[in-house]
């Protein structure tokens, strides 16, 4: 067999409303059966990516594939994708069980299994007894369910999501993230979800695409992006971190703005402005002159000590920034004061160089 | 008042409360007349216009005893029994006719962005804004220029009447359902429209399956201002009528010239009646249209009245 088509394959695709380049020349492979996050800030062009696979909005320039099919200016009913709207869009004067089969309803399919695959896709997301419902007699996650329902039971090839747990508080939201996964898993659709949550991204994608102002930053597994980030926004979008400016002095040392000379892997070229990425959780504290033998170290004072119920978060004034370590609370070990002076350390490797 | 009496005050503060208690309900005696004057003034006409129609004496304004011969006449008349059924058949053809363009152009200056967009969007509303009459001579002056253009080059022989009539009040009927539609198109969520065309629907279907429910109660609200602005018109209507075609109230403005008689107060009568079964209606067709729920609240209150 060859190799598998990709459910999505988007090449230089440009997108321009007027003088405003939303999306600017990205390339995206997304993988049959993946469940793939678009993730950036507002305005990064994510949602307009999603419209485009979708068919509300046309691309400028490029090619866009659906299994194969180029599809870049087809309108979205000729489309094999459906769209879980952000905050659901579903029709208001129309019943659940109408709202679900309006996608049959227009691809014409016979009563007798428009009948059959509304029931299946009401069990499917658990939303028996509330067929005869109107939207705004649901909650919020049921109107979510019925839009996950009125998508699903097309039966498309990708299914889009639009922010689709953007409207839901937080508790609900990590309930659904688990039962949008095992869903996904059921079914086996490829699911392209669009999110500006780092987390919400990190818990339920097999891969992330890192959007920022219309460019495609990084196309990575979870852990490939937050461990390995490909340049500062990216480090600092996903995840918390500290980010310390210096300069790369050869293949493996930078040499950062205090002078301190940093053991870090890098293909930047020398001389090339940096920042090396710290992470809290990768970093330690110790009374000053602590630190284990071999590794890396970085004098400063304590100046706050946060408790965030599961962790300690500390922030040490260093002479040119504030570097911010978590470390599990611990009630055994004599706690260190506000005013002491500390040392900060990392696992040689532990850091990550990111250009701009 | 009483109760602010009983209790025991200090005398200075129980005269200052009595004092802002007669201030109060002067003040909804004041309003209780004002309320009572606006409503005579309303009303009163009607009443006289109603007892005076069955008046004997041909005078309006003086009573001659009890009569319905001037219901006989209007019963017998046969040229008000045209003018309303031309009446009628314009403000049908107008109504119909200018509710399919009003809504289309305005779904087509909402959605859309073309070219000439705005010089249109304005241009649409120069029916509201401009004076009646110049309304009228604009089109005493388009059609006679027209149809002679028409009979010179076809050897036809048109001439104003009822066509001519109807094209008028489409010609300002628009305007008023497309504004009436527009203000409830802008407050629908477009995402709807495109969710439908996400679920395969063409953009016809999503018109027609989902953003004709949500905008209808415009369209109706539309419709009906339609029609009472077709059955009210004298002043357009006058210019583009011909001999052969008059509608009600341009008769009825004729009658009025010729010397009043109560023959008028009845044909009034029965438009007034006409006009308040027409409303009633409308508001029985709104409310269990309502309660079959189109917006949030038309829900709730649907099934509130329902349960009561």
């Amino acid at each position: 067999m060859t190799e598998r088509v990709p459910a999505v394959r988007i090449a230089g695709i440009t997108k321009r409303f007027g003088d405003v380049t939303a999306v600017d020349d990205i390339d995206l492979e997304i993988g049959d059966g993946e469940f793939f996050a678009l993730l950036g800030p507002s305005g990064c062009g994510k949602t307009t990516t999603l419209r485009m696979i979708a068919g509300l909005d046309f691309p400028t320039m490029g090619s866009l594939k659906i299994f194969g099919d180029e599809v870049g200016t087809l309108p979205p009913n000729k489309r094999p994708v459906n769209t879980v709207f952000q905050a659901y869009a579903l029709f208001p004067h129309m019943n659940v069980a109408d709202n679900i089969a309006f996608g049959l309803k227009m691809q014409k399919v016979d009563r007798l299994e428009r009948d059959r695959r509304v029931a299946e896709a009401v069990g499917l997301v658990q939303l028996g007894g509330m067929e005869g419902r109107r939207p705004n007699q649901l909650s919020g996650g049921q109107q979510q369910r019925v839009a996950l329902a009125r998508a699903l039971v097309n039966r498309p090839k990708v299914l889009l999501l639009d922010e689709p747990l953007g409207a839901l508080d937080l508790k609900l939201r990590q309930e659904m993230q688990l039962e949008l996964k095992a869903l996904q898993r059921e079914v086996g659709i490829t699911f392209v979800f669009v999110t500006h949550d780092q987390e919400e991204a990190l818990t339920m994608s097999d891969r992330i695409a890192v959007m920022h102002e219309g460019r495609l930053l990084q196309t990575g597994a979870p852990e490939d992006i937050y461990q390995r980030p490909s340049n500062r926004f990216v480090a600092d979008f996903i995840g918390r971190t500290n980010l310390l400016e210096g300069t790369v002095a050869s293949a493996g040392e930078v040499v950062l703005s205090n002078g301190m000379r940093v053991q870090a892997a890098s293909e930047h070229a020398f001389g090339a402005k940096v920042a090396v990425s710290l992470r809290p959780e990768q970093a330690f504290l110790h009374r000053r002159g602590g630190a284990p033998g071999g590794w890396p170290s970085i004098d400063g004072v304590l100046r706050e000590v946060t408790y965030v119920g599961n962790a300690l978060v500390h922030s040490v004034a260093v002479d040119w920034i504030t570097i911010e370590v978590r470390a599990p609370h611990r009630s055994t070990e004599t706690p260190l004061q506000v005013g002491d002076d500390v040392s900060v350390s990392w696992a040689p490797g532990g850091v990550t160089v990111v250009g701009d | 008042m009483t109760a602010v009496a009983g209790r025991p005050l200090p005398g200075a503060s129980a005269v200052r409360l009595s004092g802002l208690a007669r201030g109060f309900s002067l003040t909804r005696g004041a309003l209780a007349a004002n309320a009572t004057l606006v409503y005579l003034f309303f009303y009163a006409p009607i009443a006289l216009l109603v007892v005076f129609s069955f008046s004997a004496d041909r005078n309006v304004g003086r009573w001659g005893g009890f009569t319905l011969s001037w219901y006989d006449d209007f019963i017998g008349n046969t040229s008000i029994q045209n003018a309303i059924w031309v009446s009628l058949r314009v403000a049908l053809v107008s109504t119909v006719v200018s509710v399919v363009l009003g809504t289309l152009a305005a779904f087509a200056i909402e959605r859309f962005r073309f070219r000439g967009r705005q010089a249109f969007d304005a241009l649409l509303y120069l029916p509201i804004i401009i004076p009646d009459v110049t309304m009228a001579v604009m089109m005493l002056l388009f059609f006679s220029e027209f149809f002679d253009l028409i009979n010179l080059l076809f050897g036809t022989d048109l001439r104003k009447g009822f066509a001519s009539i109807a094209v008028s009040h489409i010609a300002f009927n628009i305007s008023f359902v497309s504004v009436v539609v527009r203000a409830r198109l802008a407050g629908m969520d477009r995402r709807l429209e495109e969710a439908a065309m996400d679920l395969y629907a063409s953009r016809w279907k999503a018109f027609r399956h989902v953003t004709l429910p949500q905008i209808a109660p415009g369209v109706a609200g539309g419709a009906l201002l339609a029609l009472t602005l077709s059955l009210d018109d004298v002043v357009v209507t006058q210019f583009a009528a011909g001999p052969g075609a008059t509608t009600l109230p341009v008769y009825v403005f004729g009658l009025i010239r010729r010397g009043v008689t109560p023959l008028i107060n009845s044909v009034s009568v029965v438009m007034l009646v006409a006009s308040i079964g027409l409303v009633l209606l409308s508001l029985f067709v709104q409310r269990s249209r309502s309660s079959a729920a189109v917006g949030p609240q038309g829900a709730v209150a649907g099934r509130s009245r329902r349960s009561s």
